[in-house]
Order: structure tokens, then sequence, then C-alpha cells
């Protein structure tokens, strides 16, 4: 298995109310593993995966989201998060999670993992893929 | 050409696994490979033997069983997902000391490397889900 | 990029999530649900216009729709049609 391939993850369902997010996360940690050129995109309802401050303890499930934060320490440092999807539900940036990672090429410096793009860039991005897994 | 199928929902609740089992079926007649059928979240559910569907009704198990054992498909189902809702093969029933097992003819119980795998082993990845 | 649809624009988004993204020299198939979205005269089907969009026949015909329902330039495979398209393609995203 030489070959390096550019996954990508579209994630477009919120969290909790169906599996699908937390599965698809699963997902992303194993095949971090695989080392492959690995990101992840956030489209429509799957902004919400990203929202700070989740608090599950009165469902009784596991909160999921501070696994996203360890994504960087899984090479996982490409996030990509779609402007319009966050617009259209009246979220900006500063309602999502912190990401970052530490880059081994430049001393180890902190950067952000998340970028937010637009539709078209997105659109750009998917087409540069080789393989998209959807949940 | 090569292709992993990815499951993601159970039988008869969605029409997913029907259109994964004609699209597998065409892609074989057309003489392409199957790498793999990956069966992962509810699509575990088309892993067990234990289904009795109407008689007027196809049998959406034993469908994939036969088209298995037709033409040696590789199809797996996540072991992750597999143990949350209760799919269950010997080697499963021995580890979490579970007193009977489920699973159908031609599935097996692996991880999810093997779906990643079929991503970077196959040419194509088509996904049939909710 | 062959973008698959499977459920009805009247009742989810990802018909019109899916044009958002599509780019020259895409395809659309619509399968399941998906189909509804074909129908000419529907709202939806403005959303198809200059695309190249094809519609799984047996997912049609299983729902009582007839080829003459179909919005112009809207092709009709079958199972093997849906095999050809992905190969067609360079890569396949299911908007489920």
């Amino acid at each position: 298995m030489s070959q390096v391939k550019k996954f990508m993850y579209v994630n477009r369902r919120p969290p909790y109310g169906t599996i699908y997010a937390w599965e698809s996360l699963e997902v992303v940690l194993i095949g971090a593993a695989f080392e492959q050129d690995v990101s992840l995109a956030f489209v429509d309802d799957g902004v919400f995966q990203l929202i700070k401050g989740q608090d599950t303890s009165g469902i009784g499930m596991k909160n999921f989201s501070p696994t996203y934060a360890a994504l960087g320490d899984y090479d996982v440092t490409k996030i990509y998060v779609e402007k319009e999807s966050l617009d259209e539900r009246g979220l900006s940036l500063d309602d999502l999670q912190h990401l970052t990672y530490e880059d081994e090429d430049e001393d180890w410096a902190e950067k952000d993992s998340i970028q937010l793009v637009s539709r078209a860039e997105l659109a750009t991005i998917f087409a540069g893929q080789d393989v998209l897994f959807n949940f | 050409m090569k292709f992993t199928i990815q499951v993601n929902e159970g039988p008869y609740q969605h029409q997913a696994s029907d259109s994964a089992y004609f699209f597998t079926k065409a892609a074989l007649e057309k003489g392409h490979e199957i790498f793999r059928v990956f069966f992962y979240h509810d699509g575990v559910n088309n892993g067990t033997r234990l289904t009795t569907p109407p008689q007027d009704d196809r049998n959406v198990v034993n469908r994939w069983s036969e088209l298995a054992a037709q033409h040696e498909l590789d199809m797996v189902v996540c072991v992750a997902a597999a143990q949350r809702r209760g799919i269950v093969d010997d080697g499963e029933a021995q580890r979490n000391g579970k007193d009977a097992t489920n699973i159908a003819p031609g599935f097996r119980i692996s991880g999810l490397g093997q779906l990643v795998e079929g991503g970077i082993q196959s040419d194509r990845l088509v996904v049939f889900g909710d | 990029m062959l973008h698959v649809v499977n459920k009805s624009p009247y009742e989810r988004d990802s018909l019109d999530t899916c044009m958002g993204y599509y780019q020259e020299g895409d395809a659309v198939l619509l399968i399941e649900d998906g189909v509804y979205g074909a129908l000419a005269g529907g709202k939806a089907v403005s959303k198809l216009a200059g695309k190249d969009v094809s519609v799984l026949g047996p997912d049609m015909a299983a729902r009582g729709i007839s080829e003459e329902k179909l919005a112009d330039g809207v092709k009709v495979v079958d199972y093997a049609g849906f095999v050809d398209l992905t190969v067609a393609k360079d890569k396949v995203q299911s908007w489920l």
C-alpha cells in the first residue's frame, strides 16, 4: 500500500440526533493510521458538529466533540468549513471549536486546522480528491 | 475496474441495501471486480441470518449471501458498529461473552480499516445510505 | 464527478446542495426517492437546467413515473448504466 490517495470525509449531518457524525469520526481516526492525504469537509448541518460548548450530560450520550480537537495529533490538519453553510445557520467561526495542529515542518508551530472556504472553493477542493467518503 | 461498495443502512427500512445489491450485481455482470462490500452504521443489520421477511417479500440478507457465494464477494461488517447493534460471529461471541451468534453466511466481522483499505485499493468507492 | 442524489427535493435539500457543487464535466444521477426531482413542471426541476442529469429507470418505474413525465433532457439509465456512469466519472459523491 505505497500509493497515497487524497481522501476526503464529507460531513453533512448534525451530531446526536443520529449516529452518523460519531461513527464517521471513528472512520477518520482509524483511517489516520493508513497515512493517506486526509481532509474533512463540514457542509450543511455538518457544521453543527463543530460548535463549541457541547454538553451531553442531560441526554445520556457520550460527548464526542473533544475528539475533533485531537485530530491534529492524528495528522488530520485540513478541516474545511463551508462559509455559506455557517451563514445560512446564523453561525460564524467564533461559534466553532478552535482546532489546531503542530506543524512539524515549522518547528512545531501551532496552526489553525480549520479553513473557512466558500462553496465555489470547496467545489474545486472536492474535484481534486481521489476518494469521497459520505456518511 | 475495481469497486468498493459501502452500505450504511439496514434492510427493509431503507432502499439503500437494495440499491447497493443491484449496483453490485450489475457491476459484476459487466465484468468489474468488487474488492469489498463494507457494511457500516445500521448497514451491519444486513448481516444477521435471523431475519424472517414475509414470503412474498424479497429476502435482503439471503440475496447478499447468495451473491457472495456466487462471486466470492468479500462482505465485511464493521466490528464497532456490529458490537453496538448485536451482530455476532463466533469470535465476537467468545470475546464478549455472548450466548449466541447471528452472522449470516458470506459475511465476516472486521475493523474499519477494511473500509479505508477499500478506498485505497479500489478505483471507485460507491456509498449507499439514507 | 458523479453526484448521486437519493432524496426527494421536496423533503430534503440534498439536490440543492449537490447542484451548488456541480462543475463542468460532472453528472448527476437521481436514484430512489431522488427520482421525484426530475418531474417536469415540478418546482425542483429548474435546478437541473443545463446539467447532465440521469434518472435510474427501475426507481422511476417503481414510483409510477413514466418517461414522458420527465423534464426535457433528463436521461434514463438502468443499473448497468449506473455502473457505467461511475466508471465514466473519476469519483462518486453520494449526497446522503
